[in-house]
């Protein structure tokens, strides 16, 4: 096991997300930020309370299950997938979506958000932010706030442990 | 609500209640709760069961249950098959499997069984290599209802643990009595059977429950009551002297309500003969979540399609 990001790094590049993000969306933007269930829930969580200020009609939140909508749903695997509640409770519609997941590989959890979001409504703008993009994407799908870009082997595992479910914050490789 | 816990689902058939552990119970109703706000979403579809064959086996009458399962497969984007009992002189046994082998032949997923044979889903989840849903069977079952009933519970209560509720009527015929004692003590429920002795089942003092002739005994005790529907197609002599005398002491009256607790919860399983085991005044009343029972009905069937080919699904990577 090794550790790529420790709690002040992740502090860190969260911070340089919000940094991307401020440069880029306009302060008076009508925003939701929707996190990948589960961490991605955690890391829109810190993103918002980071940026709540900055927009100034405040920021909606949300989080996505994409089970339903993954491209393997039916394809036998090793853990089966446990379906839990979506939780938007408003109008995605002309909104700009911010999308938020914890690490960026193959890029498959991504098509399946997508899908999932435009079955609630038609955003104006869509947009995604991960705290890791670690390559080997196989969709045509990048992201467009990056914490940390790096180029993890395949046959490895990024996985981001977050306090609140994983006792402390740290990203690790595991082979 | 409990904390989801992770098990691996590995029943490609659910044929009764009696079968399963309270653990893969509360994992059903876990899974439910990620349909439950299908409704009202601008699509009200997820595309997961694409290109699989659901087929509505209902060799019985049904509305509810047959409408709620065919919902539940359509909005899970499966094709949905209905098939129709046409006449009944055919023996049981020879129907299903005969029936069965046609439509395995038509390369079907899963079916959604309704017999008046007790044991009937049983049979043809031996026969056939498609998942078996039991939509109810003769005396013996209807766990779908059993699960939509315990669900609607847990969301008004947050838990079954201790909760006193009160099953009235007609329990002999009734298979959703059965399915809701095994659901309901595996969730930690004191169940009490309330009715005549006469629609009483010959087997209840082999169930967990309690038995009480009197709905005036106990009613001022109950957290929950479930009122079941006289059955008059399955009696055969008069288990009542009449009607209105069953009505006096078994209904559900506006009067009788008044004395228990005051936030009791009053379900029904459908059809309601109106005015006879409950009064139009209860059954429309605020403590009535006769309504909910049907919505999160469609949430449960869509859990439980999902599950069921899901173990499909896994039982493809064993072979």
């Amino acid at each position: 096991m090794e550790i790529l990001l420790n709690a002040e790094q992740i502090n860190d590049v969260i911070g340089q997300i919000v940094e991307q993000i401020r440069s880029d969306i306009p302060a008076d933007t009508d925003v939701a930020i929707i996190g990948i269930r589960s961490r991605g829930e955690i890391l829109a969580q810190r993103l918002q309370s980071t940026l709540e200020d900055y927009f100034s009609g405040g920021i909606l939140n949300g989080t996505l299950d994409i089970t339903l909508y993954r491209d393997d749903v039916n394809e036998p695997k090793e853990v089966q997938p446990t379906v839990r509640s979506t939780e938007i409770d408003f109008d995605i519609t002309d909104k700009l979506v911010l999308l938020v997941d914890d690490v960026l590989h193959t890029g498959r959890s991504i098509r399946a958000a997508m899908d999932a979001l435009i079955d609630l409504g038609r955003p104006r703008l869509m947009r995604l932010a991960v705290l890791v993009d670690r390559g080997h994407h196989e969709y045509p799908i990048s992201a467009d706030y990056v914490g940390l870009k790096t180029d993890v082997d395949e046959s490895k595992l990024v996985s981001v442990h977050f306090i609140e479910t994983d006792e402390k914050d740290r990203v690790i490789i595991k082979s | 609500m409990s904390k989801s816990k992770k098990i691996q689902w590995t029943r490609k058939h659910l044929i009764g209640i009696s079968d399963l552990s309270r653990e893969e119970i509360e994992f059903i109703l876990d899974t439910a709760q990620g349909f439950e706000k299908f409704s009202t979403r601008s699509i009200k579809k997820v595309p997961t069961l694409r290109g699989k064959v659901v087929v509505n086996m209902f060799f019985e009458d049904s509305t509810r249950t047959r409408n709620s399962f065919t919902l539940a497969a359509s909005r899970l984007s499966a094709d949905v098959i209905e098939f129709t009992k046409k006449s009944s002189s055919v023996s049981k046994g020879e129907t299903l499997i005969d029936t069965a082998q046609n439509l395995e032949a038509m390369g079907i997923d899963i079916v959604v069984i309704r017999h008046n044979a007790g044991g009937a889903p049983k049979l043809l989840s031996r026969s056939i290599n498609a998942c078996v849903v039991n939509a109810g069977d003769g005396f013996h079952e209807h766990p779908t209802q059993a699960l939509l009933d315990v669900y609607t519970i847990r969301q008004e209560r947050g838990s079954l643990d201790g909760l006193k509720i009160g099953i009235v009527g007609d329990i002999a015929h009734s298979r959703v009595a059965r399915s809701d004692i095994y659901a309901m003590t595996k969730l930690g429920a004191e169940v009490t059977l309330i009715g005549p002795p006469t629609l009483m089942p010959a087997s209840v003092k082999d169930l967990p429950v309690n038995v009480s002739y009197s709905l005036d005994d106990v009613i001022e005790d109950l957290d929950v009551i479930n009122m079941l529907r006289i059955q008059f197609e399955r009696m055969g002599g008069n288990p009542f002297p009449s009607v209105r005398e069953y009505s006096h002491y078994f209904g559900l009256t506006a009067d009788r309500i008044k004395r228990a607790k005051s936030d009791i919860i009053v379900m029904h399983p459908g059809p309601i003969n109106r005015g006879l085991e409950i009064e139009s005044e209860v059954a429309d009343g605020p403590n009535s979540v006769i309504l909910k029972q049907v919505a999160n009905g469609l949430a449960v069937r869509m859990a439980v399609l999902f599950l069921v080919n899901q173990a499909a699904v896994s039982e493809g990577r064993r072979n």
